[in-house]
């Protein structure tokens, strides 16, 4: 279960989250709604360490981390990025393989083996060989996915997993991070679409814009 | 423009290609890495440092080369910095393409997209692991064909030695030319030139296409 507390960010003196609070329960969906600037991608950069909150608690399983720690205990969350941020000079499998590696120090048979597994779970098996610049957009995300989860992340997170594909991919994806829920993974969806966040959550959290307070 | 000439002059002009063979070689062993580190130092956010590097670049790219091989050959001696004059066109140069080099890479670091970095970020790879394993490599790509540019002026420029008395080939084929009052040996050096830049032309190119792999 991941929990975060009170979680304040701005940028130079805007308050962007204030008093923000999220529980995302083990093996459950939790849908981020709100319209665009409401802070959905600040809050997400703040649960993954790629800004700092002004102040704030993360919890893990009960047990506090800090998400721009470098230790293997802070080591928890998983992202898929809106637009999926693969590495183009590297093949499928070295994508994958890459970080477990050289991160977790893990042989590298064993890690392609692993590999293998994930992108036949996710429908892609055979594609270990090719590019980035070789697969569609739905396959880059899935690669995304298999990414992420060969750090064995205890909550993988997505930032509008739908708006860098075709509309007609949207039930894909439904069924992607339904699959994964029911593999027992606990997710973290970002989204605008009101109705995509209905199809694939237990539970919804709305964020609205903090302007108009700003503005007071 | 008899053969028994030609093969009579060549083993001078061979000998002044091996000069121009060596500066070659042993500027871009000395300015590829040196571009590389000052590039990393240009776009980190360290001020001074920045401030430094700025000033180093501007004024190497600012001065022609020539004005820098006889500053640091006949000028250096004056603050009681003595070269030999080979050692002084190396230096001389290496400082000179490193700069060239330095500006060429900070572009390409500056044109890998962000995410890069925060996809490595969140996957947990220290700096230098980035920096080697998803960096480096897609620089090495975007700047190749500027460098392969920079590696073909250097064949050329290194003739600018002959400002501080080195045997370089061109100078070997100007000495031969004013001693037999004929063009040929300097036909000749162009020849040899001509060679040397098309075997350049063809590594780097061998370069490129093994790079191609991806886009
Ligand atoms: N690095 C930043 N510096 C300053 N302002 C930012 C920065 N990142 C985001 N913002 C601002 O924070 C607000 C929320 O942005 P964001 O989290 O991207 O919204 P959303 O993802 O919900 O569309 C926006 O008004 C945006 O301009
Ligand atoms: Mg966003």
């Amino acid at each position: 279960m991941l929990e975060i507390k009170n979680l304040k960010k701005s940028f130079s003196g805007r308050v962007i989250l204030d008093n923000m609070n999220v529980t995302v329960k083990d093996r459950e969906v939790l849908s981020i709604v709100g319209p665009s600037g409401a802070g959905k991608t600040t809050l997400l950069r703040c649960i993954t360490g790629l800004e700092k909150a002004d102040s704030g608690e993360f919890l893990i399983d009960g047990q506090s981390f800090n998400p721009q720690g470098t230790d293997t205990s802070d080591s928890v969350i998983g992202v898929v990025f809106q637009d999926f941020n693969l590495f183009p000079h590297l093949s499928v499998f070295d994508n994958i393989t890459l970080a477990p590696t050289m991160v977790l120090k893990k042989d590298k048979n064993e890690a392609k083996a692993e590999a293998e597994n994930l992108l036949a779970e996710l429908g892609l098996k055979g594609k270990g060989d090719l590019y980035p610049f070789q697969l569609s957009g739905g396959q880059k995300q899935r690669v995304a996915i298999a990414r992420a989860l060969a750090m064995h992340p205890k909550i993988l997170c997505y930032d509008e997993p739908t708006s860098a594909l075709d509309p007609n991919l949207r039930r894909e994806v439904e069924k992607l991070i339904l699959g994964l829920k029911q593999d027992g993974m606990t997710q973290l969806v970002v989204t605008h679409d009101m109705e995509f966040a209905k199809n694939i959550a237990d539970d919804i959290l709305e964020v609205s814009s903090l302007d108009k307070l700003n503005q007071k | 423009m008899s053969l028994s000439y030609i093969s009579e002059i060549l083993p001078s002009l061979f000998q002044g290609a091996s000069l121009t063979l060596q500066l070659f070689f042993w500027t871009l062993i000395g300015s590829l890495p040196l571009g590389i580190v000052v590039s990393l130092g240009l776009t980190s956010n360290i001020k001074p440092i920045r401030w430094v590097l700025d000033f180093y670049v501007w004024l190497m790219r600012g001065t022609p080369l020539l004005l820098q091989l006889i500053f640091v050959f006949y000028g250096l001696p004056i603050i009681g910095v003595v070269f030999h004059r080979y050692d002084a066109a190396v230096f001389a140069f290496i400082l000179n393409y490193g700069a060239y080099f330095a500006e060429i890479f900070r572009g390409g670091l500056q044109s890998i997209d962000n995410g890069q970095y925060e996809s490595a970020r969140v996957l947990r790879l220290s700096y230098w692991q980035t920096i080697r394993k998803i960096v480096i490599p897609q620089v090495v790509k975007i700047v190749l064909p500027s460098v392969g540019n920079e590696v073909i002026n250097l064949v050329k420029d290194s003739s600018l030695v002959y400002v501080i008395g080195l045997g370089d080939l061109l100078r070997a084929g100007n000495v031969a030319t004013s001693r037999d009052v004929t063009l040929v040996p300097l036909l000749l050096v162009g020849i040899i030139y001509l060679i040397l830049v098309g075997i350049c032309t063809y590594l780097l190119h061998k370069v490129e296409q093994r790079y191609s792999y991806y886009k």
